[in-house]
């Protein structure tokens, strides 16, 4: 599976490594100044590097060693939070080191107006050019064909190894920069300037070069410089209030206290959330245009799904075998056999294995010398004339017809029993034996396996999903009763998907969709969410937020989950930031003022040794804690779709509840550790 | 203890039964359709719209909203400092009361505007009868109003879609006719009844049993205590506040007091229900307040009962529990009752003297006004309430995977950079000032009891001026220019940039097209959501106290222990 080449294990080593430089340089404050909770620790930090280098103007000769620890607890907080970005970015770019591999220049055919071939270095086409790709060669830039068809390698793009054919014309004549010709040869028109390709703005989004913060991000990122301004003033305006009482309170005491109270630990993962995030939409081998999109996918209200392809297998299947007139039920099923034994049409594959389900399995050896008779539009009957008898399968009317010409009856319930298909949305169609008619077959179009089961979990998570089908209503009503989708637009035109998504948008809905085709277009843009399948036309591609490069259009289902996922880690570790600061209060607090009112001793309810060990402890929980949440902030929080009330409790217990209790035992923990070394 | 129980569940079943009535009078007080309350009220408000030359009432954005509503409140500035800096020379003032002095009638005017009722004078020498009924008076009805309108057009913003929020003149006049004048007129009634006096004379002179001669002050005592509690405004006629006979004479005149202050403040959440087709969502607001007030009053029950600790290992008794600065006529439950719910509500009217309060009694009023949201004033405490509300929304929403939504409407960056300034202002101004004043000897110099409890006493002058809540401490020497200066800056500031936030917060949602409820929907009509709101209030808006609380009433009791 594609998806599985391109998996990389959490930490690779080269990764880390790299990570751990990266971490030393985002130090540069100029860099830090972007994230401005852990910019407030690094000013912190500096204030007690200056303490240590001048001890005697801060009159702080007496606690060096307490301020030297402060300090490198305060650094390692700061490495922390930048190693897990760093950690987060650093996945991207070895994914985009990959891809940029196959970027490598190519010479490329281009033809001239003359249509003579000329040598030319890929980085000199231009939008319009056309070039000349045969067996063997690399794909100088993306491109349309505009002559012949090939059988191309795209795993370079895709991971998956099987080529795909690629035709001038329809909706298959896109092709990729950087994919190979592996047989024959076309003409391409190039679409995109150097530097614009698909190929380069996958580079640059796996690399994270182009990310922005998203509107959610923004949000949270005002709520927590907010709340780190609060604490600053809690902080600041505590040392004259403390004075009044005569509690003297020492500088690096209360960066301490300010920096367990300030939001660091989701203020140092954030960005690393929402790199990850993207990552894994990445990995699973969707390419998202941005961060906002991903996170739009977790609001997504309404889904608007094809019916062919992304619900159905698209062809019709055999689904049973019906006796008519005195015919028995076995001999509705030989007939059927014998009239499919060697057409190779899925529908002819469908009814042997419908049989073989049913136990009759028919040894093709037997009918070596029998001779197929192909479908033809004019006839529209398809079987098979051997040992003796003559098998057929065909529309109900054509093969009526013959055996009418052969001087057969027409059973009495055929007509009865081939409305009564059509009426369930199937396709009747009829066989005969000789010039008798046997049976019908019971051709339907069949749900994918697992569908139901996905859109029972859409349907968990509050998300409406809509099948857009050409088929009649009838036919149309039947599939998505079987897939158990909520709604459906029968004998639907390209205009009716932009219809339906500018109605569910009226209603402030959030719209995803699939498509591949130009005419899918304007309806992939109008969607907050479109996924345009990488097979598909250069339109399509454009217009939409995410291309699957797989073009599996049902994994729109698992981008919702990681685009929910992500907002779900983005809040509980938020909620467990903020909750930590209760026992970070009870640790620090009676510490700093211990010393000049013992009685606030009544506070220390953990026990903990010493005022200092205390706010050591506490500022040491505060920093590990954000290497230990990494890997969760890159994998993101467990997630079953469930309805949003028992979802919200459930977070709300584990990171609630749980940031109110984990520091209290951390801190408590570190203590007894610190109080077996000193 | 069981008979406080019993006291404090008479006065929450009265209030219930007043609160739904009149939540559902408030909604049609101020509904945009037509109702019956029209044909009796129209004519009234007719008359005032001609007076104030407004032709039709149309609606408006929020930011013409605002600037009516600062226009409004600045003209009633400029009146009410000309009546005070010259009482001396306008009629009405047969006790020969002089002019205020210039920071001090600064302080008050601002103090009466916000609905503060922060007293820096005390009524009987600082005030002319006039200047109690033009200015004290009008005051109590107008700033009231004002939180009203805010408040009422806050909800309607939320329970609609479009771009114009209301008319303010529109609120203002129907918060006086329907609500306020109405509601007044019964509690007057009902307090003249029980024996407070309304008078225009200036007070008789008696001798006493003792031979000497004493000034008794009166004056239209009943109808101002009426709108001082309905309005949550609080400043008394005399300097002792409720506590005194003729303002606050039994213990029905306390229940009614504390009911008059509690129920518009506690309807509002169920109005807000209404207003957004969700009962069950006003109920669960609602009761977060109830829940946090509950306990808050079994604190203070249970500190005051237990009584003052040095005094105990002294040895003296400590049945009566902690009856320093308390009226007998009401004992330990009625004042305790009657201090949560007047830090809650914001009203400062006090019928004890908090200053007395044992320390862990004296944290309750001082917590309840840094929350600022549990019940509030008029209007203005549920806005406080609904800040917290979108806040929760926030951080706990993200976590059902969406973008948090707050009745189907998204949070997004604008309308957080609007909460957060409201968000951010309560704490400074409460802990800025507090710091500044620390620092200063201008500060220091008026705090009466050193150590601790002097850290109380400032930030209570704070935290009351930036809360709107108007209580004094007592015991802070607090009329001279610093603090009369600063604490008006920080009323005004404390009233106003949350009031202009919020209304652009509420402008901002109501043009969102409001997204449809489904089973992934973060619901904020059940009691998870409630537990919510209750942490982020306690967590956000209190963890910030924390460091001051412990220096204040923490070491304190811990000292005395």
């Amino acid at each position: 599976m594609a998806a599985q080449t391109r998996k990389q294990s959490l930490f690779q080593v080269s990764i880390i490594r790299q990570a751990i430089v990266d971490s030393v340089k985002k130090l540069n404050p100029l860099i830090m100044m972007r994230n401005p909770v852990m910019f407030v620790v690094e000013i912190g930090t500096v204030i007690t590097l200056l303490m240590i280098l001048m001890p005697k103007y801060f009159g702080v000769q007496d606690q060096l060693s307490y301020t030297i620890a402060v300090f490198i607890i305060l650094l390692f907080t700061i490495l922390f939070a930048n190693f897990a970005e760093a950690l987060a970015e650093g996945r991207g770019k070895a994914q985009a080191d990959s891809l940029k591999k196959t970027k490598a220049d190519t010479i490329a055919k281009r033809l001239n107006s003359k249509g003579e071939i000329e040598q030319v270095s890929s980085t000199d086409l231009r939008k319009g050019d056309v070039v000349l790709v045969e067996t063997g060669d690399l794909i100088p830039g993306d491109g349309e064909i505009i002559e012949g068809l090939a059988s191309i390698d795209e795993s370079a793009i895709t991971g998956e190894s099987a080529p795909v054919i690629k035709e001038a014309g329809g909706d298959f004549s896109s092709v990729t920069g950087g994919t190979k010709v592996v047989s024959d040869s076309i003409q391409v028109k190039i679409t995109a300037d150097p530097g614009e390709s698909f190929l380069d703005k996958m580079i640059s989004l796996v690399e994270g070069a182009s990310r922005q913060k998203t509107p959610n991000e923004l949000a949270l990122n005002t709520l927590l410089i907010t709340l780190t301004l609060i604490f600053l003033m809690v902080v600041v305006t505590l040392l004259p209030i403390a004075g009044y009482v005569g509690v003297k309170l020492q500088i690096a005491t209360l960066i301490a206290l300010l920096v367990c109270l300030i939001p660091t630990t989701i203020g140092g993962l954030l960005s690393a959330i929402g790199i990850a995030g993207m990552d894994r939409v990445t990995r699973f081998n969707v390419l998202a245009m941005s961060g906002k999109a991903v996170e739009a996918a977790g609001d997504i209200n309404t889904m608007i799904l094809d019916k062919t392809g992304t619900i159905t297998f698209g062809n019709r299947m055999a689904a049973q075998f019906i006796p008519v007139g005195e015919a028995t039920e076995g001999e509705a099923q030989e007939g059927a056999v014998l009239a499919s034994l060697k057409d190779e049409t899925p529908e002819g594959r469908s009814v042997l294995e419908l049989a073989k389900e049913q136990g009759l399995v028919v040894d093709p050896a037997r009918y070596e010398q029998a001779a197929f008779i192909p479908f033809a539009a004019e006839t529209r009957i398809s079987g098979m004339d051997g040992n003796g008898n003559s098998y057929r399968k065909g529309a109900v009317d054509a093969v009526q017809k013959l055996v009418q010409e052969q001087g057969g009856q027409v059973p009495d319930d055929l007509k009865a029993k081939s409305d009564e298909i059509a009426g369930k949305g199937g396709t009747p169609l009829a066989v005969s034996i000789g010039n008798k008619i046997v049976g019908l077959i019971y051709l339907k179009d069949t749900v994918k396996p697992g569908m139901q089961e996905r859109f029972a979990e859409l349907r968990k998570m509050g998300i409406k999903t809509i099948m857009c089908t050409g088929d009649n209503p009838l036919t149309a009503a039947t599939i998505a009763k079987e897939a158990g989708v909520d709604d459906f637009i029968a004998e639907s035109k390209p205009e009716d998907k932009i219809r339906v998504i500018r109605e569910e948008q009226a209603q402030g809905k959030l719209v995803a969709m699939t498509g591949d085709g130009t005419n899918d277009a304007p309806a992939l843009a109008q969607a907050d969410v479109g996924l345009a399948m990488n097979s598909g036309t250069i339109a399509a591609k454009e217009a939409a937020n995410m291309v699957d490069l797989d073009s599996d259009p049902t994994k729109i289902i698992e981008v919702v989950s990681i685009g929910k996922q992500l907002l779900m880690t983005r809040g509980a570790l938020t909620t467990f930031s903020i909750a930590n600061d209760i026992a970070k209060y009870f640790a620090i607090l009676p510490a700093m003022f211990m010393i000049t009112i013992p009685q606030m001793s009544a506070l220390n309810f953990m026990h903990l040794a010493s005022p200092t060990s205390a706010i050591l402890s506490a500022l040491i929980f505060n920093a590990i804690i954000i290497p230990i949440l990494i890997p969760l902030a890159m994998k993101g929080i467990a997630y079953k779709p469930m309805p949003a009330v028992q979802l919200l409790r459930r977070n709300l217990l584990i990171y609630g509840l749980g940031g109110v209790i984990a520091p209290f035992v951390g801190i408590k923990l570190i203590d007894l550790l610190i109080g077996l070394f000193v | 203890m069981g008979n406080a129980v019993l006291q404090f569940l008479i006065v929450i079943l009265l209030l219930i039964i007043i609160a739904i009535p009149l939540s559902k009078y408030l909604y049609l007080a101020f509904a945009k359709e037509k109702t019956k309350l029209d044909r009796f009220f129209f004519p009234f408000e007719k008359i005032i719209y001609r007076i104030a030359g407004i032709k039709n009432v149309e609606e408006t954005n929020w930011k013409k909203y605002v600037l009516s509503l600062i226009a409004s409140n600045i003209a009633l500035i400029g009146i009410s400092y000309l009546i005070l800096r010259f009482q001396q020379f306008l009629p009405l003032n047969p006790a020969k009361i002089g002019n205020m002095e210039q920071t001090l009638t600064f302080n008050t005017v601002i103090s009466f505007m916000t609905n503060t009722n922060l007293q820096d004078y005390s009524g009987e020498t600082g005030l002319s009868i006039l200047s109690q009924m033009i200015f004290v008076t009008m005051m109590m009805f107008t700033s009231a109003a004002t939180g009203l309108a805010v408040g009422i057009t806050i909800m309607r913003a939320l329970s609609t879609k479009g771009k114009l929020i209301g008319n303010f003149y529109q609120d203002y006049v129907r918060a006086n006719v329907r609500v306020l004048l109405p509601l007044s007129v019964i509690v007057t009634l009902l307090l003249v009844g029980l024996g407070v006096p309304q008078t225009l004379d200036a007070g008789t002179t008696v001798t006493t049993l003792a031979g000497k001669v004493q000034n008794i002050a009166l004056g239209p005592v009943a109808s101002l205590e009426a709108i001082k509690h309905i309005g949550t405004n609080g400043g008394g006629f005399f300097g002792v506040n409720s506590a005194h006979p003729f303002e606050n004479p039994n213990v029905l005149t306390n229940i009614i007091e504390i009911l008059s202050m509690w129920s518009i403040t506690a309807a509002l959440p169920l109005t807000y229900g209404r207003m957004v087709k969700s009962k069950k969502q006003g109920w669960i607001i609602f009761g977060t307040m109830f829940a946090v007030l509950i306990v808050m009053l079994g604190i203070v029950y249970q500190s005051e009962q237990t009584g003052n600790a040095a005094l105990n290992k002294l040895g003296f008794s400590h049945e009566q529990g902690s009856m320093e600065g308390k009226e007998a006529r009401f004992g330990i439950a009625q004042s305790s009752l009657f201090t949560a719910v007047t830090t809650a509500a914001t009203t400062g009217t006090v019928n004890s003297m908090h200053d007395t309060l044992t320390p862990i009694g004296g944290l309750v009023p001082l917590t309840l006004m840094m929350f600022n949201n549990i019940f509030g004033g008029d209007g203005v405490g549920f806005v406080n309430m609904l800040m917290y509300a979108i806040l929760a929304v926030f951080l706990a929403g993200l976590m059902v995977g969406r973008t948090p939504e707050f009745l189907g409407r998204k949070i997004e960056p604008k309308e957080m950079k609007l909460i957060v300034i409201a968000l951010l202002i309560h704490p400074l101004l409460i802990l800025g000032p507090s710091a500044i004043a620390f620092l200063t000897h201008l500060g220091t110099d008026a705090i009466s009891n050193p150590g601790f409890h002097g850290i109380t006493q400032v930030i209570y002058q704070y935290a009351s001026s930036a809360a709107n809540n108007g209580s004094g401490f007592e015991g802070l020497g607090d009329n001279t220019p610093f603090w009369n200066i600063s604490a008006g800056i920080v009323m005004l500031l404390g009233r106003y940039l949350s009031i202009i936030a919020m209304l652009a917060v509420a402008s901002s949602l109501m043009k969102k097209q409001p997204v449809p409820e489904t089973i992934g929907t973060f619901r904020t009509d059940n009691v998870t959501f409630g537990v919510i709101l209750i942490g982020t209030v306690l967590i956000v808006g209190a963890l910030t106290f924390f460091p001051v609380l412990v220096l204040g009433p923490i070491a304190e009791f811990l000292t005395i222990r």
